[in-house]
């Protein structure tokens, strides 16, 4: 309760509100400061459902992690003490992918940028941007700050970017709200973003958007117009004096190539899609991209074991050569060996933190690009991707 | 240096401006204090035993615990200026400082952000209780 009231004070809350579920992040072994943290929750208890973000291990496929033992000890010694709390081992970022989320209104207490982002924003429940520590705290207390995205006045969009401009058969590409999550990230500042002239948007899609905002910028809220529950009205918008940013190919090129690696300089090694893990949707594309062609590259797909279980196609993906990673992801843990050349992926949030995490830079794909890359042995570009 | 302390704390030290806001996760290596986010302008800097004055946090949630790693292993800022606000930063100070009391690493928000970034020492102390 000490954390909460801190949080509360440095987030400048008057009060504390009741929230009706956790998700904590914690989990994952950051070093010895996080399971210090986690051994003082013992004899503690959850007082709302929760669930557990990625581990630094895949405990349905152990054989994956490379990290020293003493490492995967301390690993599981965290993971271990969240079990015991009463959380859910869940082990995954996207937990709204579960059968159980939460509904539109909800205070909740959330950890994991991109889940953030995902619940405020295509649920309309409400948490603030949590982080390791005060995800555990309300969990266990019940309790969070009413500050920041708890309170309507924290939710109303305060700049616009206007994609009308682009053409459709762009706008209906999962890499186009990559990019466009890369944009928004870093031009939003402060304010919540509120994006204009997109006509369909699937969920996985929105989730892309956000978590490539989120490592962007500090987006914990997004609404896009027509689309997601909270929106605005075009015309509401259009009466507001907000700023406007105009989106064009080459606003949506430029984002891309920062945080995307020179391709020529190096070999490809691996391929890495499932950040955020990936729905069983996006598992189904991706069976069906590969086309029962056997790949020559590394291929690894992260997914929560829920959506695993679920999908119940695994062997299909692992015959092809498909690595499977399940629990936690590749640019948070050991698992990629050094020294395999250049990487490349379908997730923004991927490339952005792979070079600083695991030290491997990535190129930027589309899902498609990906899979052609993995099936041929050298790095594929489409430029038709991008149009 | 006027500012409204978000973790209260006595702290001094060199500045080190970051143009850009930075995340800890990803993009501080708690061993050696290094910014290894390569896409940041400071990239390849040390924090440890600096005021980081920089705009605002950014990015992951797991920030908090990288700072707290970072106060733990003796690699941490001697304490952080922003210009808005950060929940995640001050998380990860407020744990660090219950864990380890005698390793207090401040942060603050700037009353005059352009002024804490012209400066090239800052001494933060707590108000008086």
């Amino acid at each position: 309760m000490r954390i909460v009231s801190g949080l509360a004070r440095a987030s400048g809350a008057r009060r504390l509100l009741d929230i009706s579920a956790a998700h904590i992040d914690g989990c994952l072994y950051n070093g010895e400061a996080s399971l210090d943290f986690a051994k003082r929750l013992a004899g503690a208890r959850v007082r709302v459902p929760t669930t557990l973000n990625v581990s630094s291990l895949d405990l349905l496929h152990p054989d994956l992690i490379r990290s020293d033992p003493e490492t995967q000890s301390r690993a599981r010694q965290l993971m271990d003490a969240y079990t015991a709390i009463g959380a859910r081992p869940t082990w995954t970022c996207a937990p709204y992918q579960d059968l159980t989320r939460p509904a539109f209104g909800d205070h909740i207490a959330w950890a994991e940028s991109s889940a953030i982002v995902f619940a405020n924003s295509v649920l309309g429940a409400r948490t603030g941007r949590y982080g390791d520590f005060i995800d555990a705290a309300a969990a266990v207390t019940g309790r969070a700050p009413a500050a920041g995205l708890h309170l309507d006045e924290n939710r109303r969009a305060g700049i616009v970017f206007d994609v009308s401009g682009l053409s459709t058969g762009l706008k209906q590409r999962d890499a186009f709200f990559a990019v466009l999550g890369l944009v928004v990230g870093a031009r939003s500042g402060g304010l919540v973003p509120a994006i204009v002239g997109v006509d369909t948007a699937t969920e996985d899609q929105l989730k892309i958007l956000g978590a490539a905002a989120a490592s962007a910028g500090s987006v914990g809220l997004f609404h896009m117009v027509g689309i997601t529950p909270e929106a605005p009205t075009t015309n509401q918008l259009t009466a507001s004096e907000l700023p406007q940013i105009m989106v064009t190919t080459d606003l949506l090129r430029s984002a891309r190539q920062r945080i995307s690696a020179d391709g020529g300089v190096s070999h490809l090694g691996s391929v890495h899609l499932g950040t955020p893990h990936y729905s069983t949707n996006q598992l189904d594309h991706l069976l069906s991209t590969l086309g029962g062609r056997p790949i020559r590259l590394s291929l690894y797909v992260s997914t929560g074991r829920d959506v695993l279980k679920a999908w119940g196609r695994e062997e299909e993906l692992s015959a092809l050569g498909v690595t499977i990673v399940t629990d936690t992801c590749t640019y948070v843990t050991s698992i990629v060996p050094l020294g395999s050349g250049m990487a490349m992926t379908d997730s923004a949030k991927w490339a952005y933190y792979a070079p600083g995490n695991i030290g491997l830079q990535a190129v930027l794909g589309s899902v498609e690009e990906c899979v052609e890359s993995a099936v041929s042995g050298h790095l594929v570009k489409r430029d038709d991707q991008w149009t | 240096m006027d500012v409204t302390f978000l973790v209260a704390g006595t702290g001094s030290g060199p500045t080190l401006v970051l143009d850009e806001p930075l995340s800890f996760w990803g993009g501080v290596d708690p061993a050696s204090g290094m910014i290894v986010d390569q896409a940041h302008p400071q990239a390849g800097l040390t924090i440890t035993g600096h005021i980081i004055v920089m705009p605002a946090g950014r990015g992951s949630s797991s920030s908090s615990s990288v700072l707290a790693e970072c106060i733990r292993a003796g690699t941490g800022p001697a304490g952080i200026v922003l210009g808005e606000a950060d929940p995640i930063l001050a998380l990860g100070a407020l744990v660090a400082a219950e864990l380890y009391p005698d390793r207090i690493c401040p942060v603050a928000v700037a009353d005059d952000y352009e002024a804490a970034t012209m400066v090239g020492t800052i001494d933060l102390v707590p108000p008086a209780a």
